[in-house]
């Protein structure tokens, strides 16, 4: 694998605009063709092939079409967005036009959560700067028919307003539940027009992909997942922050990198994501492995697996929309079931029924919050199984 | 609600419908601004945005019971929220929230009898990498050790037009607070 270069996103030499300088005035089809010669997947977690959702929206027709930003980060243990809106705006807003100019559309939404609005202020600046450089608004970089602006729109504090079709709902004014798919927002999105949503991480990646080509990029990473990532990582560990680092590398060299290698576990993607024992450490982080959206919690020694499983459970209760049984019932009974577990009340026939449901969750619910809801409790009950079990009742 | 306010509250919310527009997708926006300043969104403010955007007032109520920053019952004036999440816990967020309990004499979920301090867990603020963490209102606050929390609180105080306490003696007691106004508010 070659050396990390120094433009990707946390770089120390990452030009702004260059994309958009280098592609704009040639063909649109251009822009989409560099980035799936990237192999770019979403950065979010889930790790849908950017370049086919914005042909997807491309092909589609509509009266108006949308790029939306989705900076509604709420997974628990992910803040690089963050990192990258405080950071790296010009790049996001970069990749926003970028994508507008491949599909044809001429506004832009961010999709800022409401725990995010201290930084409203800093991105409505980097905007206005931005229109008096031309490089957004109306002819951009003077080229007649690429028009593009963008506009912020707060979310109120919901988690699962990062499901793509829940965002377009509340977008739209709606309670923020996920709707069913398809169709998919790339053909019936906001306001039923065609509409790609994409993380915050994958835009300004574009943004990158386009100054220095598709076949860069695939340079790095693995077959399956082309690149490189940025990591949240937190918890136990010496050094936490956001790292830049190529897909594919395993969990043990990321520790070995944060100071964390005494860890216990590790909680991979966040509540939605899995929980790690020792065991599975040489496992590695991309998408055919442990696919993540970044999130890295390291749990250290001496922690109580039954405490982790029971704030990830606090939170599907408190996030779940309520719209489909499984979620809204199922991690109400895994809460409880944890309840029971640090009473020192759980049988092992109990213990089977639990998982069955948290399987059941996984088959049924409607959305991937539902989905993924039962993960951190059926990794942790089955890698801890010594630990969970037959606890002392505590005062 | 005096009819007074009431007319008040409605030139605002007809206002805010000529800013953000008179459709659906301006409903947040609105409700979100009518939340920053009255701290809440009652039932008259249901119904008039509701007869703006040509909804029903029960598509409103809905709405902002979804959404956990939009409350339909009176809150302080300054929200403080504490991140409850995994990585917030591992650097030991129940002492800082004993510790604002304590200083703010109330609980998580309850509002000062003064009507100024709300106090809230939220879910990731995503400050994982410093935690614990706060917001109190807008500000954040990261790495929050308990012998903070006085401060901050303070801060607050003064930062959102809230009268400080002139006497360091009744700083400590969180049942007194020294109100020039007393006898108006709540």
């Amino acid at each position: 694998m070659s050396t990390k270069p120094q433009d990707i996103l946390l770089g120390v030499d990452v030009p702004i605009d260059a994309g958009l300088q280098r592609a704009a005035g040639g063909p649109t089809q251009a822009i989409i063709d560099e980035v799936r010669a990237s192999g770019l997947r979403g950065r979010g977690g889930a790790g849908f092939p950017t370049a086919t959702k914005w042909q997807l929206a491309k092909d589609a027709t509509g009266e108006a079409k949308f790029v939306v930003c989705n900076a509604d980060e709420g997974e628990p243990g992910t803040f690089k967005d963050r990192v990258l809106l405080t950071e790296r705006a010009d790049l996001v807003f970069e990749g926003m036009a970028l994508a507008g100019r491949a599909i044809g559309a001429s506004q832009g939404i961010v999709y800022l959560r409401g725990e995010y609005r201290y930084l409203r202020a800093h991105l409505e600046s980097v905007l206005s700067a931005r229109r008096d450089r031309r490089v957004l608004g109306t002819a951009i970089l003077g080229i007649p028919g690429f028009d593009f602006d963008i506009e912020i729109h707060m979310g109120a504090g919901a988690y699962v307003c990062g499901e793509e079709t829940a965002l377009i709902e509340s977008l739209e004014g709606h309670r923020g539940e996920p709707r069913n798919r398809p169709p998919f927002p790339v053909n019936t999105g906001f306001f039923g027009q065609p509409t790609i949503v994409n993380n915050v991480e994958t835009l300004a990646l574009a943004a990158r992909i386009v100054h220095r080509g598709g076949a860069w990029f695939a340079g790095f990473g693995t077959p399956a997942s082309r690149g490189y990532k940025l990591f949240s990582v937190s918890g136990d560990c010496e050094k936490p922050g956001v790292y830049e680092l190529p897909m594919g590398i395993k969990v043990m060299e990321l520790l070995e990198l944060v100071g964390g290698l005494h860890a216990k576990a590790v909680q991979v993607g966040g509540a939605s994501g899995r929980c790690i024992s020792r065991a599975e450490f040489d496992r590695s982080l991309c998408f055919e492995d442990l696919a993540t959206g970044g999130a890295i919690m390291v749990i250290g020694p001496g922690r109580d697996m039954l405490r982790v499983a029971k704030n990830f459970l606090e939170f599907f209760v408190e996030e779940s929309c309520g719209q489909c049984t499984p979620c809204r019932a199922g991690n109400v009974a895994l809460l409880e079931g944890i309840e029971l577990l640090i009473a020192g009340r759980c049988s092992m026939a109990h213990l089977h029924e639990l998982k069955s449901l948290g399987e059941t969750m996984r088959l049924t619910a409607k959305c991937g919050l539902g989905q993924s809801s039962p993960q951190a409790f059926l990794s942790i009950v089955e890698q801890f199984s010594d630990e969970v079990l037959g606890q002392q009742p505590r005062a | 609600m005096l009819i007074q306010e009431q007319r008040v509250l409605e030139a605002e919310i007809i206002a805010l419908a000529d800013k953000h527009g008179r459709k659906r997708s301006a409903l947040l926006p609105i409700l979100l601004a009518i939340q920053e300043k009255y701290h809440y969104i009652n039932k008259f403010a249901m119904q008039e945005v509701a007869a703006l955007l040509d909804i029903h007032p029960v598509e409103v109520y809905g709405v902002v019971r979804f959404y956990s920053f939009l409350h339909a019952e009176r809150r302080g004036s300054v929200m403080i929220r504490m991140c409850r999440s995994l990585s917030c816990d591992l650097a030991g967020k129940d002492a800082v929230a004993r510790q604002i309990e304590n200083d703010l004499g109330i609980k998580f979920g309850e509002t000062t009898a003064d009507g100024r301090f709300s106090l809230e867990y939220a879910q990731c603020l995503g400050q994982c990498d410093r935690g614990p963490a706060l917001l109190v209102g807008d500000q954040l606050h990261a790495q929050v050790k308990c012998s903070q929390i006085h401060t901050i609180l303070e801060q607050a105080r003064a930062a959102f037009g809230v009268y400080p306490l002139r006497h360091a003696g009744v700083a400590h007691s969180p049942h007194f607070h020294y109100d020039p106004m007393a006898g108006r508010a709540s």
